[in-house]
């Protein structure tokens, strides 16, 4: 008797866990706010996709709702870009909330997110960094209704640094570009440095431009190359998130020397190498939706929308009540291709989670590097620990 | 060992009699290799690799029919599967098996087979004999894991990106319930009684045993190992023993196999194999399992009743399943 096998099963609802009786249908938007790209230059290899991040969401909500038919529960998208990168975002954001959205994804740097958090104080909205690699944001700025799923960048540094350390490459030659942006990395590699007993050797500003956008028939410039003359460094670290000029270093030092931080040898979420963990099913499922490899703000949005996704399926309910307070619960983990179940720390709403370093062409580590231990996870050897945080909720 | 090689059938089943603690037959192994694009082939006597057959991109999942004539590998790049003669060795058909076959499991008739789709969130169900697809079932995100109660009306498919084992009925290819699981979900073994089926999470870390009755949880196993980090134990494949003793679960990078007491659902012992344990599968007489070991290209026997490794034998680039022929 099958017909009636299904209808049991329809009544009995999902999940045999659940002590709850028959499920009434659970619908859940979640918005993504968004900067517009601006024109790519006339030729430019690897340029940034107007669909970067979004695209990422846009798969996490497949995903939710290929989990979400079997529990009746289903999830939609709203998409809001803003009209001009540095468009205020708040009036998208109150629109949203106005719709009766309760989660937002923003792919946009520290200022917007913070002016967005401010202005849904109050409401039980809550908002999902996925762009913003700021340790402020997880610091002296932090806010109670921010999570971030992005690394911050001491995360970032200081998987780099554990990597030099289990090779040995103990001297660091920094070098930070003119951004706040740089300047916030350049940080956080001196204080990763200081962390894993590392030195920094040699530490200078880079003053010569953007010269990795130069073209092949562009003079060399000869003032570039010398001013890593005469230094003494096992690596130099590259400070520039714009990616202006960090990959013109690699190959130009006077010295032989690798290169890492922002390029080359490059701490982050995501490459188009990474397949263990299943990375290959996600890689594979992406391309099919986007048309092209995804990006590591990608995978942060997809991240994003899958705790959504993955906290309303577990608590089959979708109110921040009951879902905000489940982030931070023990119970709370979401495997995304790492190997191991990311969670959010409760001091500062910072997602836990491996991070890879990775050449263009090649997967070479992923921190936390073995023998790095810690008392709670190991994976939180990487970045501000309960001790030292500065974000105090209210 | 001792015994005269070829002295033909009956002074090989004379001497097998007499020392009845040893493999009584001659099995034959065949661990799929991911990377190598390949199938090693392991006499199980002389736990030595006895030879290597080309076959489709990326061979994960493996059976074998009843008869073990017939050698079914999941060629996942090449969106079908590949099925090999066992007396030749040469891929003599290929099946229709919808997009990224990872694993399957063939009914106990011999016929049909159910595939798990990871790439495509499906279950394809094929007629083996006439090369046709009965049915696709959607399921979660990413099925792999794929269990058959031993009345085969039940099959169950774990999808591990939505994190349940879904119940499907094999008369109407309706899935008829889920059971939400820790994170990862990765095989699906019901024990031979049929009444409970064990599921591994390989990031939660865990394995769900379910009542397959009240569709229902009703313990969850968890492990610890001294000097092993908790992130490293990912338990994946599990095997029970038919006597429903003792049941065996591989825990990926923790390189170790737990021993389980199957009744009281206590880890017994752990088990050193090689690196990245995924798959495990029993000798037909049930007195030794294989593992396959993907970061050290090697498969581990494992003494059923001692409980003790007893070889690791190097077979290709990153082993992934293994099915045991009867002869």
């Amino acid at each position: 008797m099958p017909g009636g096998l299904a209808v049991i099963a329809g009544l009995a609802g999902g999940p045999a866990l659940a002590q709850q009786e028959a499920q009434a249908p659970l619908a859940t938007t979640i918005g993504i706010i968004f900067r517009p790209q601006e024109a790519p230059a006339s030729y430019d290899a690897e340029a940034v996709p107007e669909d970067e991040g979004v695209a990422g969401a846009r798969m996490g909500i497949a995903d939710d709702n290929t989990t979400g038919r079997f529990m009746k529960q289903s999830f939609a998208l709203e998409e809001k870009p803003l009209a001009t990168p540095d468009a205020d975002p708040v009036a998208a954001a109150k629109e949203l909330v106005g719709k009766g959205i309760r989660y937002l994804v923003l792919t946009l740097p520290a200022d917007q997110v913070l002016k967005v958090a401010d202005a849904l104080k109050g409401t039980d909205a809550v908002v999902f960094n996925a762009g913003a690699p700021d340790d402020r944001l997880r610091g002296a700025d932090c806010r109670a209704n921010v999570f971030h799923v992005l690394p911050s960048r001491a995360m970032l540094t200081d998987a780099l640094a554990q990597y030099l350390t289990v090779m040995r490459w103990r001297k660091l030659f920094l070098i930070a570009g003119p951004t706040e942006a740089d300047k916030g990395y350049a940080d956080a590699v001196r204080n990763s440095a200081r962390k894993f007993n590392l030195k920094v050797t040699a530490d200078k500003p880079w003053t010569f431009g953007p010269l990795a956008k130069a073209r092949g028939d562009t003079p060399t410039r000869a003032e570039a190359m010398v001013f890593t003359r005469g230094l003494d460094y096992d690596m130099a670290v590259v400070a520039d998130e714009e990616g202006d000029w960090g990959d013109y270093v690699p190959y130009r030092t006077v010295d032989p020397r690798p290169v890492g931080g922002t390029q080359a040898l490059t701490p982050t979420t995501w490459s188009p190498v990474l397949e263990t963990w299943g990375a290959a099913q996600a890689q594979n499922r992406f391309k099919r939706m986007a048309g092209r490899l995804m990006r590591p703000l990608d995978y942060q949005a997809w991240v994003a929308v899958r705790t959504v996704g993955d906290a309303v399926t577990a608590k089959k309910a979708n109110d921040p009540g009951t879902i905000t307070p489940f982030l931070t619960d023990p119970a709370f983990g979401l495997p995304a291709y790492k190997g191991v179940q990311l969670s959010f720390r409760p001091w500062d709403h910072q997602m836990r989670q491996p991070i890879i370093v990775v050449q263009p062409k090649s997967m070479v580590s992923v921190a936390p590097e073995q023998g790095f231990l810690h008392q709670r996870t190991p994976l939180d050897t990487l970045g501000v620990d309960l001790p030292e945080t500065t974000c105090k909720f209210p | 060992m001792g015994r005269t090689v070829g002295a033909g059938w009956g002074a090989l089943a004379l001497t097998t009699w007499l020392a009845s603690s040893l493999p009584a037959f001659a099995f034959t192994a065949y661990v799929t290799n991911e990377k190598g694009n390949s199938v090693s082939v392991i006499d199980t006597t002389t736990m030595a690799v006895t030879a290597t057959w080309k076959v489709g991109r990326r061979p994960r999942g493996v059976t074998l029919t009843k008869d073990g004539k017939e050698l079914f590998v999941c060629a996942s790049d090449d969106d079908r599967i590949d099925v090999l003669d066992t007396s030749s060795g040469k891929v003599v058909r290929s099946l229709r098996s919808g997009p990224d076959p990872e694993q399957f499991i063939l009914a106990a008739s011999g016929n049909p087979l159910y595939v798990a789709n990871e790439d495509d969130s499906q279950v394809t169900i094929i007629d083996i004999e006439k090369n046709k697809v009965l049915a696709e079932v959607p399921v979660g995100v990413e099925p792999e894991g794929m269990g058959l109660s031993p009345d085969g009306t039940i099959l169950v498919n774990t999808s591990e990106t939505t994190n349940m084992a879904h119940f499907i009925d094999t008369k109407t290819f309706q899935v008829i319930d889920n059971v939400l699981v820790d994170a990862r979900p990765r095989f699906a073994e019901f024990t031979a009684d049929g009444k409970y089926l064990w599921v591994s999470a390989e990031v939660g870390g865990t394995v769900s045993i379910i009542d397959v009755a009240a569709r229902r949880v009703i313990k969850k196993i968890t492990f610890k190992i001294p000097s092993v980090n908790d992130e490293a134990i990912q338990p994946v494949g599990i095997r029970i023993t038919k006597d429903g003793s003792k049941a065996f679960v591989a825990l990926g990078p923790a390189n170790r196999v737990a021993v389980i007491d199957a009744k009281s659902y206590e880890v017994q012992k752990y088990l050193p194999v090689g690196q990245r344990v995924w798959q495990l599968a029993f000798t037909p007489d049930q007195k030794q399992i294989f593992t396959t070991n993907g970061t050290s290209n090697d498969v581990s026997v494992i003494d059923v009743e001692a409980e003790k490794v007893v070889k690791s034998i190097p077979v290709g680039l990153l082993p992934w399943g293994v099915a045991i022929s009867p002869n």
